[in-house]
């Protein structure tokens, strides 16, 4: 199962709510605003680091370049997606939950 | 026509730069509004701060870029731009990772002089006490 988060961390708890309900070795694809929550030395961090071990934690790539958000600025453990590799997730999962 | 009355605004920006139109449309209203020669000020608080980050190319998403027009702020006169440290600091953000913006000051030479700030929640409070028009974004 592949579940999709949006918005920040730091303004919505859609991620805490999303890391609570997944299961182990879900994939969790970060988008639009939620990219913000794999960056290094935040106050999330240390749970999304934590949660990189649990599932397959992945970023999309264009989110971030937009946000200037560099890939060394990134916790260890999770992967960047392009659109190519979001639309994979998506086929490759038998189901899709949105996180908004 | 007596003299113009000039009051003291602030623009109180919170919101991430690209996931959402709020940022884009305060920016735009900073810029009309910097044409009616009021002191103006902007702050950026919480995920307001990102919208700050350097390096945004927005090319991938096929959407304009508005990163850059923060640096026009300067020459339309708005050059106090505050930014709290307690966001940054939840972020894991420093003043590196934020653009360099400038502005000239016609009152000392037209030397280029740096138009962020930033502030601690303390001093930020105080600043938001002292102005007589809030505009949140």
């Amino acid at each position: 199962m592949l579940h999709t988060v949006n918005k920040s961390p730091f303004e919505k708890n859609s991620l805490q709510t999303c890391l609570r309900l997944a299961k182990e070795g879900n994939d969790i694809l970060l988008i639009e605003d939620a990219v913000y929550a794999a960056t290094k030395g935040t106050s999330v961090s240390e749970m999304v680091a934590q949660a990189a071990t649990n599932f397959n934690l992945y970023v999309l790539g264009p989110d971030l370049l937009s946000r200037g958000v560099g890939q060394d600025e990134l916790i260890a453990g999770c992967e960047v997606v392009d659109y190519a590799g979001f639309v994979r997730l998506a086929t490759e999962n038998d189901k899709v939950q949105s996180w908004l | 026509m007596g003299d113009p009355v000039v009051k003291k605004f602030m623009y109180i920006n919170r919101h991430a730069p690209c996931g959402t139109i709020y940022a884009v449309e305060g920016l735009e209203v900073v810029l009309i509004g910097a044409a009616f020669e009021q002191e103006v000020c902007m702050a950026f608080v919480d995920d307001g701060v990102y919208q700050l980050k350097k390096n945004q190319d927005t090319a991938a998403l096929e959407i304009k870029n508005y990163a850059p027009a923060y640096r026009a702020l300067g020459d339309y006169d708005v050059h106090k731009l505050y930014v709290e440290r307690e966001s940054l600091e939840q972020r894991g953000l420093t003043e590196q990772d934020l653009m360099q913006l400038t502005y000239e000051d016609e009152d000392d030479d037209w030397k280029e002089k740096p138009s962020l700030k930033v502030v601690t929640r303390i001093e930020l409070a105080d600043l938001i006490a002292e102005q007589d028009v809030l505009l949140n974004f």
